[in-house]
């Protein structure tokens, strides 16, 4: 392999200036890349959006997107993602929450106005509800549609390609008509 | 936020009947001013915008889904279709991510073409939003000049990479091949011309009175506002904010080139199109730098887990063509882990964030496009304006209807 691979060195300060201020809530700390990946509770997201929004030494005034990833088994159904970025401090943070089917996260539109269509997104493929969002719409797929498609048991070939009233599947699938 | 408007707002209180009798019109999903397939649902009280409902989705084919099947170098192709008047700044933005995931540094000649490669994008995507911009506010000959100097372009991406539209021409580890004889000539014709004709456009327009009038005041964002709808691109600089990943976060090599970064000012779209323009000559400066360095060399890493052997070896030895079977059939199996790796792309930042549960293919991969969230602030810019400015938003905002569907 040509030449070293230059990680950069992760922010870990901005860990332990989170540490200090909300005790007990940075579950989990992970590094890859130089990239640094903090587990907060889901309780606890618009709180720690604010602090890391309006501290003088995180000032992540930027959310640059929020991803919704759906599990199968495993202890959580759901990893909610939460890209931040400092302009003024040029670092990065990503905070991750686990969820489970059912549960609600709220909503940090009210922190970053520009979690709107993101978090939208995150809604209509994954199927992650947004608590407080002032327009939890699907954004992507259509309005009348009732799957997510970016769930991981989403049948690729099978699932409901259209919509028909009720939501009742307008064609089989593939995997249907082998069968027929 | 206030919740946007009902599809079907109630009739208003008819206290004055010039004003506060809405009306609900219906904008795309085909308007030649909406560039694609974007639909805004508007409420006008006479000209005045009172409510934009954006609806897009129309181009959605299921890219991140489709990544989750597929082995990181199959996904390239689909990478050209996201924005799809820069498709070889696509390519190089995802193929980074993986390599960002795998630990992959290219080597320098790779590196310098792929610096090439996104200029030449940058050029080639502002030309043509600066033509069609120009175009839906009534000045058509700029059309004409931008297309031209286009032409130029793709005939130049054309014979580096075998296609004008759909590139595909980056690989993880590095490059589907090298430059082609002569190629680098062409381009050095290219950066010496140019420059003339973006003085043409400059003289065209910057001191237009229709077009200063159409633009200037429209539109208008502030840096803060831009900020917290997380604007990034020429669209966050026309606000005043010199923010360019290419100097924040350098990739590629982009530490080692000097150029500027311009800003505005008022945030408006004549900002938005002055700021553009510069990055053109800005891409030009980079371009003449990246020919002067141009190192020999190869392209892509010689490792036979990440990159395919020479055809000439696999049809002659066997251990080439073992190498090349598997690493065809099996694919690169990448770590366990999470990456994000954002590019400076012509409208903004353009990330692409890997989940790899260590097996050939993402297990998710998710694409920050600037398109998608930059359009978000449409609201903010259009409402309190004029429909027929809504034109010049549309078009100063720059949004690729491939890429916000994705």
């Amino acid at each position: 392999m040509e030449g070293p691979f230059i990680e950069p060195q992760p922010p870990h300060a901005l860990v332990d200036r989170l540490g200090e201020r909300f005790p007990g809530a940075v579950l989990e700390v992970a590094e890859f890349r130089g990239e640094l990946t903090v587990v907060v509770p889901k309780e606890k997201i618009v709180e720690i959006a604010l602090f890391l929004r309006d501290d003088p030494w995180t000032a992540f005034d930027m959310l640059t997107v929020v991803t919704g990833i759906h599990f199968l088994q495993r202890d959580h159904d759901f990893e909610v993602l939460y890209h931040l970025y400092s302009l003024s401090k040029n670092h990065r943070l990503r905070l991750k929450i686990y969820l489970r089917e059912g549960e609600t996260v709220d909503s940090v539109t009210s922190v970053w106005p520009g979690a709107n269509w993101p978090e939208r997104e995150a809604y209509d493929l994954v199927g992650v509800r947004f608590h407080g969002h002032p327009d939890l719409r699907r954004i992507i797929m259509p309005e009348d549609y009732t799957d997510h498609p970016l769930r991981r048991d989403f049948d690729v070939e099978g699932g409901p390609s259209e919509v028909r009233p009720g939501g009742r599947r307008a064609s089989p699938g593939f995997r249907d008509m082998e069968s027929v | 936020m206030a919740p946007p408007p009902s599809m079907f707002p109630a009739p208003p209180d008819t206290e004055d009947a010039l004003h506060g009798d809405t009306m609900v019109v219906n904008m795309g999903p085909s308007h030649p001013s909406t560039h694609g397939v974007l639909r805004l649902v508007l409420t006008l009280d006479g000209e005045t915008i009172k409510a934009v409902q954006p609806h897009v989705g129309y181009l959605h084919r299921g890219m991140e889904k489709i990544a989750e099947g597929m082995t990181y170098n199959q996904f390239v192709p689909y990478t050209d279709r996201l924005d799809y008047l820069a498709p070889l700044s696509n390519n190089v933005a995802y193929i980074l991510a993986v390599e960002k995931l795998l630990a992959i540094t290219v080597p320098p000649r790779g590196q310098v073409i792929r610096v090439m490669c996104c200029e030449m994008a940058r050029i080639s995507a502002h030309l043509l939003w600066l033509g069609t911009g120009a175009l839906d506010l009534g000045a058509a000959t700029v059309f004409f000049h931008t297309f031209r100097e286009r032409e130029t372009l793709y005939n130049l991406i054309e014979s580096l990479t075998g296609g004008r539209l759909t590139t595909s021409y980056t690989r993880v580890g590095g490059l589907s091949r090298d430059l082609p004889e002569g190629w680098t000539a062409q381009l050095g014709d290219f950066t010496g011309s140019f420059p003339k004709v973006l003085d043409e456009l400059d003289s065209l327009l910057s001191r237009n009175r229709i077009w200063m009038n159409r633009t200037q005041g429209v539109g208008r964002i502030s840096a803060r506002d831009a900020i917290a709808m997380s604007m990034t691109g020429p669209s966050l600089r026309a606000c005043g904010v010199a923010h360019d990943l290419r100097k924040t976060e350098p990739y590629s090599g982009y530490e080692a080139y000097e150029f500027d970064v311009p800003i505005g000012r008022e945030g408006d779209a004549y900002d938005r199109y002055l700021v553009r323009l510069e990055e053109m000559r800005q891409s030009v400066r980079i371009l003449d730098q990246a020919l002067r360095r141009l190192p020999d060399g190869p392209v892509s890493v010689q490792d036979p887990k990440i990159t395919l052997p020479q055809k000439e070896r696999v049809l002659t030895s066997m251990e080439e063509l073992i190498e090349q079977f598997m690493l065809v059939t099996e694919g690169i199996k990448g770590p366990l882990g999470e990456v994000y790796h954002a590019i400076e792309a012509p409208k903004g930042e353009l990330g692409f964030y890997i989940r790899s549960e260590g097996d050939k293919s993402p297990y998710r991969l998710h694409i920050r496009s600037p398109s998608f969230i930059n359009l978000q602030a449409i609201e903010k810019m259009a409402v309190g304006g004029l429909l027929s400015d809504l034109i010049a938003v549309i078009a100063s905002l720059d949004p690729v209807m491939g890429e916000v569907d994705r």
